[in-house]
């Protein structure tokens, strides 16, 4: 009635959302250990990787872009997938976060010794959280497409703020940051961030998240303080932005408010919807591909501006739901959950499993 | 004296220029049914809506002795009043049992909590069975089962349901109104709103007559059913 087509496109497809299932025949503990052997061997390439000389330097650089876009793509997914809402202001967060962090390291604590890190991070999250925070209690005010309006103004006037701010650089950038990330960081912030969505998600809160998603004022009729609940999820999303901007700074040592604009917030929508809204794997998937996607089309030169946006063009005719928009993988369910999906009457997993194989033949790309 | 369980004082809403409810004023006692019946555009779902704090309104309305106005909607969840929306507003892609824990929001109780999902099986051994399916693969009754439990969930003493008997085949229509029934021998007061007039004088004790937001005819349900201006209007003769 209120939402524009764009906005009603966004809707139905958000509406598509399955609960995570599983396919009868596998075995929950052997991909149990599959997973955790796969994130510790992650874990020990990432820790001892560049020590043992099997990464270099550009490959670590790749898994530190992949690990901060996973941060990135999992925090908005929580708000554009999880809670159905539309925001495209995670470049003005990530912005907030990789300036406010820099100016801690670089102006106001220059001499800080290894602890300054995480605590640069954590700053960069704050001042994001600040941020979202400010941007949401007028824009959950209403119902309807403002949230979008809203986050698209915010990242415009941040980058246009930042340009006329002589004090951080200006247009000119700002630089002096020293490389506080590095890639046992990354991998260390990755795993918090999107273990705190996937624990926010099965939380009663996170239910409280999907209902307003499923609908707002039923779950409102429920007694589920929704602006609250919206308020809060907005919050995290945005301090996880920041926390990505922080690593961000502090990897590429030199940021200019051109880096974070409407282009920026773009690419992290690509990578919610490539790995599918509402899929905690799908944000992580999403984000690695488009990490490398983007890395392994550069000999295209400009042409890879063309590629990109015409695969999301075929993702959305063949595959709408994303990579994984109606999965999630069974062992980042909680056991509670699990169950329930499991006992599932079978005219659901039916319907779901056949769509979800007929599908899955057209995505090999 | 006693308050009055629910009074409502010259009540009216408006969307935009539109009045929907034009100087309604009602009572309701504890333990009874009450039922609002009328053509569409009446606005007996504007008063529902009203009550439970989904549209601004002029007037009061004092629930339990307490005047609503200005209290948020999921307050007056928690104060006992429980709205079953017209088209169920279950969610669909949430679990059965994750429908129902969703009306307890805010509550610490886990025993309370379980008593009362107890209750609601009871009532509804359907829900039960059905816990761990999403809500939105249940048949149209199962769905109108849900949203009257989940209302249930949140400990309500006044119960609003708006077109229970929408979209359901007769049999199904009548177990849920038996429900209702059971429902209101525990004490919980309900206010019911019905295209299905027949149906609505039946279980009520009292009803209104709504005509363009005004009431046209008030009095016990049978004697509404006798009248021959409702029955003309609304029972089809």
């Amino acid at each position: 009635m209120r939402a524009s087509p764009l906005l009603q496109v966004l809707r139905a497809w958000t509406g598509r959302i399955q609960r995570p299932f599983l396919r009868a025949g596998d075995s929950l503990a052997a991909q149990r250990r599959l997973g955790l052997v796969l994130l510790g061997l992650l874990a020990a390439l990432c820790f001892l990787g560049a020590p043992l000389g099997l990464l270099d330097d550009y490959q670590q650089l790749l898994f530190m872009y992949a690990g901060i876009n996973v941060i990135l793509c999992v925090s908005l997914n929580l708000v554009n997938g999880y809670m159905g809402e539309f925001s495209i202001g995670h470049a003005g967060f990530m912005a907030v976060g990789a300036y406010a962090s820099s100016l801690l390291t670089v102006r106001a604590l220059p001499e800080g010794g290894a602890w300054l890190g995480p605590v640069a991070v954590l700053a960069g999250g704050v001042a994001a959280a600040i941020a979202g925070l400010v941007i949401a209690v007028p824009s959950f005010r209403t119902r309807g497409d403002y949230l979008a309006i809203v986050t698209l103004a915010f990242t415009m006037i941040v980058k246009s703020g930042l340009e006329n701010l002589e004090w951080v650089g200006g247009g000119r950038g700002l630089a002096g940051m020293r490389k506080l990330t590095t890639l046992p960081w990354v991998f260390a912030w990755t795993v918090l961030a999107v273990a705190a969505v996937r624990n926010i998600i099965y939380s009663r809160f996170g239910r409280a998240i999907q209902a307003i998603r499923e609908d707002e004022l039923a779950g409102l009729l429920s007694g589920v303080e929704t602006r609250r609940v919206k308020l809060i999820a907005f919050t995290v999303s945005a301090f996880l932005a920041g926390t990505a901007g922080a690593l961000y700074a502090h990897l590429v040592l030199f940021i200019t408010p051109r880096g974070f604009d409407l282009l920026k917030s773009t690419d992290v929508l690509i990578m919610v919807y490539l790995g599918g809204i509402g899929s905690i794997l799908g944000s992580v998937l999403g984000a690695t591909i488009y990490t490398a996607l983007l890395e392994l089309l550069r000999p295209l030169g400009v042409w890879r501006m063309v590629c990109l946006p015409l695969l999301l063009v075929l993702l959305m005719i063949f595959r709408p739901q994303g990579i994984l928009g109606l999965r999630e993988l069974p062992w980042l369910v909680p056991r509670r959950d699990r169950d329930a999906v499991r006992r599932r009457g079978p005219r659901g997993s039916d319907e779901q499993g056949r769509s979800s194989v007929s599908d899955a033949t057209g995505d090999s790309t | 004296m006693n308050a009055p369980f629910l009074q409502i004082r010259d009540l009216e809403v408006a969307y935009g220029r539109i009045c929907a409810v034009r100087g309604i004023s009602l009572e309701i006692a504890e333990g009874e049914i009450v039922t609002l019946i009328g053509a569409n555009g009446a606005g007996k779902t504007t008063i529902l809506r009203a009550i439970s704090g989904m549209v601004p309104y002029t007037g009061s309305i004092v629930f339990g002795g307490m005047d609503l106005h200005g209290v948020p909607a999921h307050r007056r969840v928690a104060l006992g009043i429980a709205h079953v929306p017209e088209g169920r507003g279950i969610f669909s892609n949430l679990t059965v049992a994750e429908n129902l824990s969703l009306a307890t929001w805010g509550r610490r109780d886990r025993l309370g909590i379980k008593a009362d999902l107890a209750r609601v099986h009871a009532l509804f051994p359907r829900l039960a069975e059905r816990a761990p399916q999403m809500a939105g693969t249940l048949s149209g009754g199962e769905q109108q089962m849900l949203s009257v439990g989940r209302a249930l969930m949140s400990r309500s003493k006044l119960l609003l349901l708006d077109e229970p008997s929408m979209g359901l085949s007769p049999i199904l229509v009548r177990d849920i109104f038996r429900v209702l029934r059971e429902i209101n021998a525990t004490g919980t007061t309900i206010l019911l709103v019905e295209q299905n007039a027949h149906l609505a004088l039946q279980l009520a004790g009292r009803a209104w007559v709504l005509q363009n937001g005004r009431v046209e005819l008030t009095g016990p349900a049978a004697a509404l059913a006798g009248d021959p201006r409702v029955r003309e209007a609304y029972l089809g003769g």
